[in-house]
């Protein structure tokens, strides 16, 4: 992963609360078995017709939409599957963060894990953003502050074990790994047996119940 | 996501998720870092484990810990029988690929694949509790966020990404911060007709879709302790659906009888020391949970979703909400909901009973309950499917399927299906699905599809009915 530490981009507004992870990538585009490309379905269901036509109606295929580097979306956004395709779809739209006042969870957590910022920041801060879409937004990591235009200004949380692993474009893979001689003692301390056996044998188990 | 959480409590004061926490921490939590924490079980599927598989093959890392790995064939799979070459009907090319690639990644790593002709394939979250696989205590991580259906039994179950995927693959642990503690409590006696599902539609609509985001919630009182397994697994499922991170039930003897002599429960004298260790696993008297929310079982009526998220909800015999907010305006438009309309009696198209919210027998046989020597009513098409192998095999000793298809419904092989449509079996653009599953996001079942989530009952009696309609009345 590349380090971050400050990104500018221009935002583009969502005003709907709730916007689940089958809004931001429908279900039925999940039939990869890799990671990239998922951008053109992103938000597939918003942004095209039953013909497969752009909608002109739908603010997410705009002339803003095509420049902005920041979605900024109404509370609770991402709720729904663990489909970790929707930061995968968002990023590839050309994407770097999402700001509101309340993000889900597991969302959260996947998109953290794939650079982009999943962000947090009070209501009425928030409030103020969805009523100026295509503004210019600094981040910045290190002081943990979104930055705009005429003075404005935000605070984020961030975790701060996910903001050194972004500042410094390390993976969270790499830090389990290494903490191998923790987990193996940790298995000899709670006797952990095995669970499964061969899938034969579960298989014949199951027949004979 | 506090950080610096004092780690342990006084031993007489901790709640159920407390303690089988503390007992999977590998290395604690602090401010800088998250908690190393272990996992008992880990369940894998076709759509979320490819990417993961390519990650450890790119860094040349091993799976771990392959007797703690379960794979199942379930999002994406067909849900008609092979034809007489014995090939499967996949509704794509990619859906067949994404099967093919969990068996090269299994046989390569040493997943133990419960495939087609198994006997023990199934929806991820119906066959590690009927296999005995999912226990008390027991820390369980799958990518797929209904996870959450396995703390029933008392043990810690979350979705996770793919590449939490691959980290549970690499390393048996994830990076974890402990999430707030909720109890909800549900005392008295349920309602005539009143189902698991009714009572976690209710209180993901009292305590909203957000609810519980940054909480595991522990379900108490009298009306959980009087549920079946089926019923707590059904509640748990849906955790999520308020956003809470997972949800638990102490284990108790009705957990215990339910796992005794599965498969891969302990056996023998091993079982005996497993339950009297689980008897331990209950929130002691004195220990505080950061929210407490209560609600009395005797106002929790058959409730249904008319709107695009699982808090968009009522009691089946209220109407469509009236108010004037701009996400009501855009659900009702959606759905085909006028404001203030009834719900009884709206047309629908489509019934859908199967999913891990309730695919399991214990739903089967209350949908066949009103469905025998009944027909679904003309235009409505009605897909019945069982949650697994072992709960088909079940059902049809037992006839079920004969009562579904003389009252004219499809009797499907196991697998997702219409809960999320990727396989294939769709509602139509425009068209009403009453449905068992558990989401109802716009295009969830196919795009512009319609989706009201009911309880087995209550979607059986609206296929009678060919409209929105109360189990209670047949
Ligand atoms: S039945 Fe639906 S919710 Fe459950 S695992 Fe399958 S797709 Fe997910």
């Amino acid at each position: 992963m590349q380090p971050i530490t400050r990104i500018t981009g221009q935002t583009l507004v969502l005003n709907d609360e709730n916007i689940d992870t089958d809004q931001i990538i429908p279900a039925r585009f999940l039939t990869t078995t890799t990671r990239t490309g998922l951008g053109k379905s992103a938000f597939h269901d918003w942004r095209y017709d039953a013909q497969g036509n752009e909608r002109a109606d739908s603010v997410l295929n705009s002339d803003a939409a095509k420049s902005a580097g920041i979605l900024v979306a109404g509370r609770n956004f991402g709720c729904g599957s663990s489909r970790e395709h929707a930061p995968w779809a968002l990023l590839d739209l050309g994407f770097r963060a999402v700001i509101s006042s309340e993000i889900a969870d597991i969302f959260r957590s996947n998109s953290l894990k794939n650079g982009l910022l999943a962000l947090v920041i009070d209501p009425a801060r928030h409030a103020e953003l969805m009523a100026r879409p295509g503004i210019e937004l600094v981040i910045d990591l290190q002081s943990q502050t979104v930055t705009g235009p005429d003075g404005w200004s935000a605070s984020f949380e961030l975790d701060q074990f996910a903001k050194r692993c972004l500042m410094l474009g390390v993976d969270q893979l790499g830090y389990l790994v290494h903490q191998e001689a923790a987990i193996a003692a940790y298995e000899q301390r709670v006797a952990l047996g095995k669970l499964l056996g061969p899938t034969k044998k579960i298989c014949e188990f199951v027949t004979q119940s | 996501m506090s950080s610096g959480r004092a780690q342990r409590r006084p031993t007489n004061n901790k709640t159920l998720f407390d303690k089988v926490w503390e007992r999977h921490l590998v290395v604690e939590e602090t401010a800088e870092v998250p908690a190393v924490l272990y996992v008992d079980l880990h369940l894998i599927h076709e759509v979320t484990s490819p990417q993961a598989f390519s990650e450890l093959r790119e860094r040349g890392l091993k799976l771990r810990r392959p007797d703690r790995t379960l794979g199942t064939l379930d999002h994406s799979t067909p849900t008609l029988p092979a034809d007489a070459n014995g090939e499967l009907p996949y509704y794509t090319a990619d859906t067949r690929t994404q099967v093919e690639t969990l068996r090269r990644n299994a046989a390569e790593f040493g997943v133990r694949l419960l495939d087609f002709g198994s006997g023990a394939r199934g929806i991820v979250h119906v066959i590690g509790p009927e296999l005995g696989a999912t226990q008390p205590g027991m820390t369980i991580v799958c990518g797929d966020s209904h996870t959450s259906t396995h703390g029933a039994f008392g043990a810690i179950a979350f979705g996770i990404g793919t590449s939490e995927v691959g980290h549970v693959m690499a390393s048996q642990c994830l990076l974890q911060r402990k999430p707030k503690r909720m109890a909800i409590e549900v005392e008295g006696e349920l309602g005539k007709g009143v189902s698991a599902k009714d009572v976690i539609l209710h209180l993901i609509g009292a305590i909203g879709v957000e609810g519980g985001t940054g909480y595991a919630i522990e379900y108490r009182g009298s009306a959980i302790r009087g549920l079946d397994m089926d019923g707590r697994m059904t509640l748990c499922n849906m955790s999520i659906e308020a956003g809470a991170r997972c949800g638990m039930v102490a284990p108790d003897d009705t957990t215990f009888e339910y796992l005794k002599g599965r498969p891969l429960a302990p056996q023998g004298a091993d079982w005996e020391r497993a339950v009297a260790d689980w008897r331990t696993l209950v929130t002691d008297a004195d220990a505080a949970f950061d929210r407490v929310v209560e609600i009395a079982a005797a106002d929790i009526r058959p409730s249904i979703t008319w709107g695009t998220h699982p808090g968009m909800g009522a009691a089946i015999d209220a109407s469509v909400p009236s108010d004037d907010s701009a996400q009501s305006n855009r659900a009702r438009e959606y759905m085909g909901f006028a404001p203030g309309e009834r719900l009884i009696g709206h047309k629908i198209d489509v019934v859908f009973v199967g999913s891990c919210t309730n695919g399991r027998i214990s739903d089967l046989r209350s949908a066949a309950a009103v469905l025998r020597g009944r027909r679904i009513a003309d235009g409505v098409r009605m897909l019945v499917v069982p949650g697994s192998d072992a709960v088909k095999r079940d059902a049809e000793a037992e006839g079920l399927h004969d009562i579904f298809r003389a009252a004219g419904a499809e009797w499907r092989e196991p697998g997702c299906s219409m809960c999320i449509a990727m396989n294939g079996d769709l509602v139509a653009p425009g068209q009403t699905a009453v449905s068992t599953s558990n989401r109802n996001f716009e295009g969830r079942q196919g795009k512009g599809a319609r989706t009201v989530l009911a309880s087995p009952a209550t979607a059986a009696a609206s296929a009678v009915a060919g409209c929105i309609a109360d189990a209670r009345a047949f």
